[in-house]
C-alpha cells in the first residue's frame, strides 16, 4: 500500500471506533503539511493586551516558528510586527521586553516607528526613485484580532475572521475573561520548557481527564494530605461535560476538588481566608446571578482552542502554546493569567496554588513531559500503526474522562490536512 | 552576628558539597535534616531571574510543607518524571561567603548539574544563593535558590528532581 495514501485517522461513527495513525507523529512530511495547512491557515495566539500596557511597550516571541513583535504602538493601537528588517533580514527587535519609541536594526541602521513605518535610512538619497520608504515597513501577518485581550494572527488572508473563528470557544473565554472588572492580566515570568514529543500529543493531554488519577496519583497524594479528601468520583462529580465547541476546540468543563483562587476557598488556603473568599463570591453572584457565578467560580475548565492555545482555568488559570520544531520534539511556553484588581495576598495564593500543580516544576505537569515522551518513544515500534481515541463514542454524554475533546480536535486537523488534496483531487477527476 | 560566628568557606564549601552528594545519591530523607524548619526552596522563571514569587510565576517555590511533600513525592513510586530516577552529577564551584544578614549567612555558588536519563543529557547551570543560619556546632539551610542561566528549559522540558 503507498503510505502515503494512508489515512490519518479512522473515525467509524457506527462502530463507535476512533484511531489516529502514529505516523502523524513521527513523519516529517506529516510536519511539512502541517506547517502550511494548519499553522499557516489558523488563528494563532501571539499574546495578551495585558502585556504591553503602554504606548511603545513590546515583546518580542515566535509565533509559529517566526520571530515577531507584540508592540503597542504611539497612536495606542497593539500590533503584530514581523521581526525582520525589510532590507537584508536582520532582527529588529534584540531583546524580550521593553519600552521602545523605535526598532533601529543594527545592521545597517534602518530605523522603524513602534507602528513598524520606516522612519529612517542612513544615506537614503542613494535609492532611486522607485525606492518608496512607505512601502518597506515592518510587516505583519495578514490578520491580527483581539478578542476579549486575547490577541491573535493569522498568516491567512482569506480566514474567517477571529471572533467567528473561534466559535463556542468565545463562551469559555468570557468565563475567564469576567473574572476581571477592569480586566485580566498576564502575570510576569514566563516558563519556557519543552517535551521531546509530537505537539499533538500535548493537544491531547492538555485535556485528558482520563489520565489524571493515574499519572497524576502523586498530586491528589499530595492535595490529600493538604486536607482535601478526594471521594471516589469526586473528579467526576455533579457538573461535569466535555463539549465539541466546533472548529477543532472543546473543552472539559466540571467541579474540581482543588480550592480556585477565585472564589473557591479550599482547606489549603487557611481558616483564615475563607470569609474573605466568601466575600470575592458574593461579588461575583451580585455581578453575575448565583448561577453563573458558580460556574465561573466553582467549576475548572480545560480549554483547547484549535491548535495549540491551551487555556486551563484550573487551580489557576495558565495560557499555554506550544510549537513543534521537529515531529518529535515541541517548544512549549506558559503563562499566569490572574485578575488585574487582585490584591498582592490573593496573587500570591494564585501563583502559590498554580504551582502545586502547575508548570516544569510543579507536582504534575513534569509526569505528563514525561508521559508524552514516553509515548514518543514508544512510537519506535512501526508495527504498531494506530492509536485509539475512541473513549465514550457511542455514549450519549460523554463524560470528562472520555475522549470526546480529542475527536474534535483530530476531526478538524484531519479536515485541514486532507481538504486541499481532495480538492485537487476533484479537480483533476 | 559576631564576626567569630561567620563561618569559613571550607566549612561552607563542606555543607554544600555534601548536600550535593546526598541528592546525587537520592538520599533525600538525610538531605531534609540539612533545612530549617522553615526552608524555602525557589527557581524563578528564566526570564525574570530576580523575580520575587509573591508576584511573579516561578518554576518552584516550595515552602517547607511542599519541599517535604515532593521529597516524599520523589521516594515513592508515582513521581514518573523521576521513576526510575535520573542520573545526576552536580558541580557546585565558585562558593563564596557574602557576608551576614542579621543570624543569616548570605552565600552564593555556581552550578553545572547534569541529568542522565533515556539516553540524554541535559545541563542544569546557574548560580545557587543560600541563606544559611547556624545551629549550634552545624549550619542549616534556611532559603535555598538555583537562578537558571540556560534561557529555557529547552530542551530539557522539567525540572523533576531537587535541583
Amino acid at each position: 500500500m503507498d503510505k502515503s495514501a494512508e489515512a490519518f485517522i479512522l473515525d467509524d461513527q457506527k462502530a463507535g471506533l476512533f484511531r489516529v495513525n502514529r505516523r502523524v507523529f513521527t513523519e516529517r512530511e506529516c510536519l511539512e503539511q502541517e506547517r502550511r495547512r494548519i499553522f499557516d491557515k489558523c488563528w494563532l495566539y501571539v499574546g495578551h493586551d495585558s502585556e504591553v500596557p503602554h504606548a511603545g511597550d513590546y515583546r518580542s516571541r515566535k509565533v509559529a516558528g517566526r520571530p515577531i513583535i507584540l508592540v503597542r504602538g504611539d497612536d495606542n493601537t497593539v500590533r503584530v510586527l514581523l521581526n525582520t528588517c525589510t532590507h537584508r533580514g536582520a532582527i529588529v527587535c534584540r531583546t524580550k521586553m521593553g519600552n521602545a519609541r523605535t526598532f533601529q536594526c543594527p545592521y545597517h541602521a534602518w530605523t522603524y516607528s513602534s507602528r513598524g513605518q520606516l522612519v529612517g535610512v542612513p544615506g537614503e538619497d542613494s535609492y532611486s526613485d522607485a525606492f518608496k520608504r512607505d512601502d518597506m515597513g515592518l510587516a505583519a501577518p495578514s490578520k491580527v484580532e483581539t478578542y476579549r485581550g486575547f490577541i491573535f494572527a493569522c498568516f491567512d488572508p482569506s480566514a474567517q475572521s477571529l471572533y467567528n473563528y473561534l466559535a463556542g470557544a468565545r463562551e469559555y473565554l468570557d468565563l475567564v475573561a469576567d473574572q476581571s472588572e477592569i480586566g485580566m492580566k498576564v502575570v510576569a515570568g514566563q516558563q519556557a520548557y519543552s517535551a521531546r514529543a509530537n505537539w499533538k500529543l500535548l493537544v491531547e493531554n492538555s485535556y485528558d481527564g482520563y489520565h489524571g488519577l493515574p499519572t497524576h496519583q502523586r498530586y491528589f497524594t499530595f492535595l490529600a494530605d493538604a486536607g482535601i479528601q478526594m471521594k471516589a468520583g469526586n473528579i467526576a462529580s455533579r457538573r461535569q461535560c466535555a463539549v465539541d465547541l466546533g472548529n477543532g476546540h472543546a473543552v472539559l468543563e466540571y467541579d474540581s476538588p482543588w480550592g480556585r483562587p477565585i472564589a473557591q476557598w479550599a482547606a489549603p488556603f487557611g481558616e483564615h481566608r475563607k470569609q474573605h473568599f466568601e466575600e470575592l463570591r458574593r461579588k461575583f453572584d451580585d455581578r453575575f446571578g448565583s448561577e453563573r457565578a458558580g460556574r465561573i467560580c466553582e467549576t475548572s475548565r480545560n480549554l483547547g482552542i484549535f491548535p495549540n492555545l491551551v487555556i486551563n482555568d484550573i487551580m489557576a488559570i495558565t495560557i499555554r502554546s506550544f510549537y513543534p520544531v521537529s515531529p518529535d520534539y515541541m517548544e512549549v511556553s506558559a503563562w499566569a493569567l490572574a485578575p488585574s484588581e487582585e490584591t498582592a495576598e490573593d496573587s500570591a495564593l494564585r501563583l502559590d496554588n498554580f504551582l502545586t500543580f502547575l508548570g516544569p516544576g510543579g507536582f504534575a505537569t513534569p509526569d505528563d513531559v514525561e508521559m508524552l515522551e514516553s509515548c514518543q518513544r514508544g512510537f519506535a515500534n512501526r508495527e504498531v500503526g494506530w492509536s485509539d481515541i475512541s473513549r465514550g463514542m457511542k455514549r450519549e454524554h460523554p463524560s470528562i474522562t472520555d475522549e470526546l475533546q480529542m475527536r474534535a480536535f483530530w476531526r478538524r486537523w484531519n479536515q485541514l490536512m486532507t481538504e486541499p488534496q481532495l480538492k485537487r483531487a476533484r479537480k483533476a477527476a | 552576628m559576631n564576626a567569630g560566628d561567620i563561618p569559613s568557606r571550607q566549612e561552607v564549601e563542606d555543607l554544600l558539597f555534601s548536600e550535593a552528594a546526598l541528592l546525587d545519591e537520592w538520599r533525600l530523607e538525610e538531605w531534609l535534616e540539612l533545612l530549617c524548619e522553615d526552608a524555602t526552596y525557589e527557581i524563578p522563571p528564566t526570564d525574570v531571574p530576580e523575580g520575587d514569587s509573591r508576584n511573579t510565576l516561578f518554576i518552584i517555590a516550595d515552602d517547607i510543607v511542599r519541599i517535604r511533600s515532593r521529597v516524599k513525592q520523589l521516594l515513592g513510586k508515582a513521581a514518573w518524571a523521576e521513576n526510575p530516577p535520573s542520573r545526576t552529577r552536580r558541580l557546585v564551584t565558585n562558593v563564596r561567603v557574602l557576608g551576614v544578614d542579621g543570624e543569616e549567612i548570605v552565600v552564593a555558588a555556581n552550578f553545572a548539574v547534569h541529568r542522565m536519563r533515556h539516553e540524554s543529557v541535559d545541563s542544569y547551570i546557574g548560580r545557587y544563593d543560600y541563606r544559611l543560619v547556624r545551629n549550634g556546632q552545624t549550619l542549616k539551610i534556611r532559603r535555598r535558590r538555583a537562578t537558571l542561566d540556560n534561557e529555557a528549559l529547552r530542551p530539557h522540558g522539567k525540572i523533576s528532581f531537587i535541583l
